[in-house]
């Protein structure tokens, strides 16, 4: 699980797995709340590069961690997004609150600015 | 000879599946379901929209209908002609209200961060969701989706 987060400054990225469903999400949550009791992050990445597959488990992860970092604007991000997943992402109404960028786009280094 | 409605009846077929109630399992049933329409020569799109209609129904299971309790989850699937029909059924605790908990972002349980979507994401990846329950005895999701229209 320690290789799907990283943090860099303030700012932590989420590598999603290529299914994220209800366990996943309890596993990335758990270990996401690890991190934040420890370091402060102001910013959260969800890098869905691998990412084929999501319910809307995944939907209350995201949910539960924009309401971590105190439902501020621009907090979080969601990287290498397909086109279901951007569905998926609409679907629910996450999008209103996360900066989305698909497939191709270059995020090198967008991470910790 | 030829027997009349040949051709509705030549195409249909049964499966039942029925494994505890543990989060692992969520991924076992939506890949035999997965699976099983393959028969109907499904898009990815359809495969991906009735993977998760089914997690869905399965998740809500564990969490709500068994409150994590270890028992028994019924996922049948039925086909006819290119209609497939989806039923997932657990014997917990029941829904009392179904109309609110249909409701988009409505959840009892938002303390696990569960986001209250379950049943939208049901209903916008299939052509048809309707729920029997009886509190005390268990719920009954109906499913079905018309595979290559």
């Amino acid at each position: 699980m320690d290789e799907m987060l990283m943090v860099n400054g303030s700012c932590l990225t989420i590598f999603l797995p290529g299914e994220v469903d209800h366990p996943v999400s309890d596993a990335i949550r758990r270990e996401s709340d690890r991190i934040m009791e420890r370091i402060y992050i102001k910013k959260i990445v969800f890098d869905f590069e691998k990412t084929q597959f999501m319910d809307s488990s995944g939907i209350g992860l995201i949910m539960g961690r924009y309401k971590a970092l105190g439902m501020r604007n621009n907090v979080l991000r969601a990287v290498h997004v397909n086109g279901r997943m951007e569905k998926i992402l609409h679907l629910s109404g996450v999008h209103k609150y996360m900066e989305i960028s698909g497939e191709s786009e270059n995020h090198e280094n967008r991470g910790g600015e | 000879m030829r027997i009349e409605g040949e051709n509705e009846m030549e195409n249909t077929n049964e499966m039942r599946l029925v494994f505890e109630s543990r989060p692992v399992n969520e991924g076992l049933a939506r890949i035999a379901v997965a699976a099983f329409c393959t028969q109907l020569n499904p898009t990815l799109e359809e495969v991906a929209d009735l993977k998760t209609a089914v997690s869905e129904a399965v998740t809500n299971c564990i969490i709500h209908g068994y409150e994590g309790e270890i028992r028994e989850i019924e996922v049948k699937c039925r086909l006819r002609g290119k209609e497939l029909f989806v039923d997932v059924t657990d014997n917990g605790k029941g829904i009392s209200d179904i109309k609110k908990a249909m409701e988009p972002l409505y959840t009892t349980k938002p303390e696990k961060e569960r986001s209250g979507m379950g049943f939208t994401f049901m209903e916008a990846f299939m052509d048809e969701v309707s729920v029997e329950s009886c509190v005390g005895a268990g719920t009954i999701v109906h499913m079905k989706k018309v595979i290559g229209r």
